[in-house]
């Protein structure tokens, strides 16, 4: 269980995280919407302690991310994420970058990683492209890669991030059939994104954040049939 | 306090090598430009097969140390009865060798521009004139300039080599009054800080020009 | 013009004797690379610091280096530092002058590689739970690593020219040296000395060919 707990968040004097608090359950799939700069990137930071928080708290599993004497690589492996910008390893292969971390990090054996990471390419349908480097895939290809990667270390949740923002408009499909596909398979997920239809399709609960405030949550029905709040009727109509 | 014998005559000694620097300096980096050129356009506009035998030259002049090349194109002269004076020679190496680094700058620089944008020059109704002197000279030259200056910079420091050849340029100089005064370190700092004040503005310069012409594009 | 007939065969009789100051120019132009490099990541990283005196070091170094001649920062070695007593011999000299040259330059090369590989990419090895130090080492310095392998190659070339320079202060048994003895003893000196090109010629391009071969090897990417 993710639990996000009246965090601010600011840069000098601009508040990017304004007294958020979200839980998220196991299983669950919650989908953050609104417009640019609106702190709903920072928040995925922040639950995985990429990013500091000024005050309130965020805990993973019972275990406060912020604290000072929190393991948070450790943490980390629970938690995977995606970005926006691919961020593949120029200098490993696709599968040199899903099994590095399991290897390194994890301290899986050789043949282990390989297996792990065999299996989460296949998953995501690069399994014949183990041995290309990342320069010779597509980007939605090594967006795929990415996720591979993250799953590859085993998470119990996912974050992904905007991650069809810089891809393409006809490789966008490939890379939200991986996520529903791990949607189906019961991954526990907080997506920010920019695509309504897919938020809608996939989420069972949807936050509308705007000036790093969260506004409204609720159902995908709630949300896009019958939004409670003048914002998100707004922010819908100039985005649908 | 500080004691040191170099007098006033020592200090315009000095000077007069940084000058006899300088205009080796001058004319290497003239001629070898004007070279560099030439050479440069030939090897972006040829196809390689026919350039290379030149390219083969100038590489040359990038592999072969400054200094062995000094000595072979005096000995050279020498031998042929030319009768130049070593300072003729010094500013002939230098001009052809400054002429390969600079070739492969023009080179770089005319790459450099997309071909797009030549392409759009081209369906204006632009001639290749009109195309190489309006659009590929003004955007290559932003991207030669700054490596330019640099190399103006390393041909100046190069001009010590040709002290080999008994020409008192500024180094040659500190060195003869090392010689008489005894006090090596003081008279070659002098030296050094005269080559510092020259090169240090100029590279400054370099840099500026750089950054500002990435932030305009 | 040209009443001169020119010796070869002395000259290529000397080739043994060249060949083995080739191999002291080579080892000067390697062990001052490898004082080069140690010195110059050390510089480039004291140029990043926030320590003001560690900034001013490593900028001061770096001026010299670049701004002066190396025959300069030769000539200092074996000539300015004789003033605190300390002697060294023209192959010390002339090995330390090149090591200085080359710390400066390569400092400024290494300090560019760090910038070539974006913070994104330490984000992304950080968000898969590896430490700073781990990240480091397994993502940034083998990219690091090829975008200075070029600038490193031409280093090691100019280190390799840079060597003819020990001839000026007495150096007489690597390439230049041994050339310019039997230049004295025989007065032959554009056949010895044409020789030497062809030599100091031949090394450079089996460094740079070496290094690109290499290269091909290990940037696969």
């Amino acid at each position: 269980m993710i639990e996000i707990e009246n965090v601010h968040k600011s840069f000098g004097d601009l508040k990017v995280l304004d007294n958020v608090s979200l839980t998220v359950k196991k299983g669950e799939v919650v989908s953050i919407i609104g417009g640019s700069g609106s702190g709903k990137s920072t928040l995925l930071m922040c639950i995985n302690g990429l990013e500091p928080i000024q005050s309130g708290s965020i805990r993973v599993d019972g275990i406060e991310v912020h604290a000072k004497g929190t393991d948070i690589n450790k943490l980390r492996t629970k938690i995977g994420i995606v970005f926006q910008q691919w961020n593949a390893f120029p200098h490993l292969t696709v599968l040199e970058n899903v099994t590095l971390a399991p290897r390194k990090v994890l301290k899986k054996s050789k043949a282990e990683a390989d297996a792990i990471g065999r299996k989460q390419l296949e998953h995501v349908g690069l399994g014949d492209k183990l041995d290309v480097y990342p320069s010779k895939l597509s980007g939605g290809q090594q967006q795929r890669m990415a996720i591979a990667r993250a799953l590859a270390m085993e998470p119990q949740y996912m974050l992904f991030d905007e991650v069809t923002s810089a891809l393409d408009p006809q490789l966008v499909g490939e890379v939200l059939d991986t996520m529903r596909l791990l949607a189906k398979e019961g991954m526990t997920m907080i997506l920010v994104t920019h695509e309504m239809a897919f938020a809608r399709e996939v989420s069972d609960r949807v936050a509308f954040f705007k000036s790093g405030k969260m506004h409204e949550i609720g159902t995908p029905e709630q949300i896009f049939g019958n939004p409670q709040r003048p914002e998100t009727a707004q922010f819908l109509a100039s985005v649908l | 306090m500080f004691q040191t014998s170099l007098s006033l005559n020592d200090v315009m000694f000095l000077l007069q090598g940084a000058g006899v620097t300088l205009l080796i300096t001058f004319w290497a980096m003239l001629g070898g430009t004007i070279l560099g050129i030439i050479f440069g356009v030939f090897r972006a506009t040829t196809p390689w097969w026919a350039t290379a035998p030149l390219a083969f030259v100038l590489d040359i002049f990038r592999s072969v140390p400054l200094l062995i090349q000094l000595v072979l194109v005096n000995a050279f002269q020498a031998i042929a009865g030319l009768n130049i004076s070593a300072f003729v020679v010094s500013c002939i190496v230098l001009a052809l060798y400054t002429s390969a680094y600079c070739s492969e700058l023009v080179r770089g620089g005319i790459a450099a521009v997309p071909v797009t944008t030549r392409r759009a020059a081209r369906s204006l109704g632009m001639t290749w004139w009109q195309d190489m002197t309006q659009i590929v000279y003004p955007i290559a030259l932003r991207i030669m300039l700054p490596s330019w200056i640099g190399l103006t910079l390393g041909v100046m420091k190069d001009t010590a080599l040709v002290s080999w050849l008994g020409i008192i340029e500024l180094l040659r100089s500190s060195q003869i009054i090392v010689t008489r005064i005894q006090e090596p370190l003081f008279v070659l700092t002098v030296a050094g800080l005269i080559y510092f004040i020259i090169s240090f503005p100029i590279s400054r310069l370099g840099a500026r020009l750089e950054r500002k012409w990435r932030e305009n594009d | 013009m040209f009443n001169y007939t020119f010796h070869w065969r002395p000259a290529i009789q000397a080739l043994p004797q060249m060949l083995g100051g080739a191999v002291v120019t080579l080892q000067i132009a390697v062990i001052s690379m490898i004082i080069g490099i140690l010195i110059g990541v050390v510089l480039a990283v004291m140029s990043g610091s926030s320590s003001k005196i560690l900034r001013g070091i490593a900028g001061t170094w770096i001026e010299i280096a670049r701004n002066t001649p190396a025959l300069f920062q030769i000539y200092m070695a074996y000539f300015g530092l004789g003033q605190f007593g300390i002697h060294l011999d023209s192959f010390v000299a002339l090995l330390s002058g090149i090591a200085f040259n080359n710390a400066g330059y390569l400092a400024e090369t290494f300090r560019g590689g760090l910038r070539a590989v974006p913070a994104t990419q330490v984000r992304a090895a950080r968000s898969l739970g590896f430490g700073p130090i781990s990240a480091f080492r397994l993502i940034v310095l083998p990219q690091m690593f090829r975008a200075v392998f070029y600038p490193m190659t031409n280093q090691m070339v100019w280190a390799i020219l840079m060597t003819s320079l020990g001839v000026v202060v007495g150096l007489n048994s690597d390439l230049t040296g041994v050339t310019q003895e039997l230049n004295v003893k025989t007065f032959r000196t554009f056949e010895y000395f044409a020789i030497a090109a062809v030599l100091y010629y031949l090394i450079a391009k089996a460094v740079t060919l070496g290094a690109r071969a290499f290269a091909y090897r290990l940037f696969r990417y």
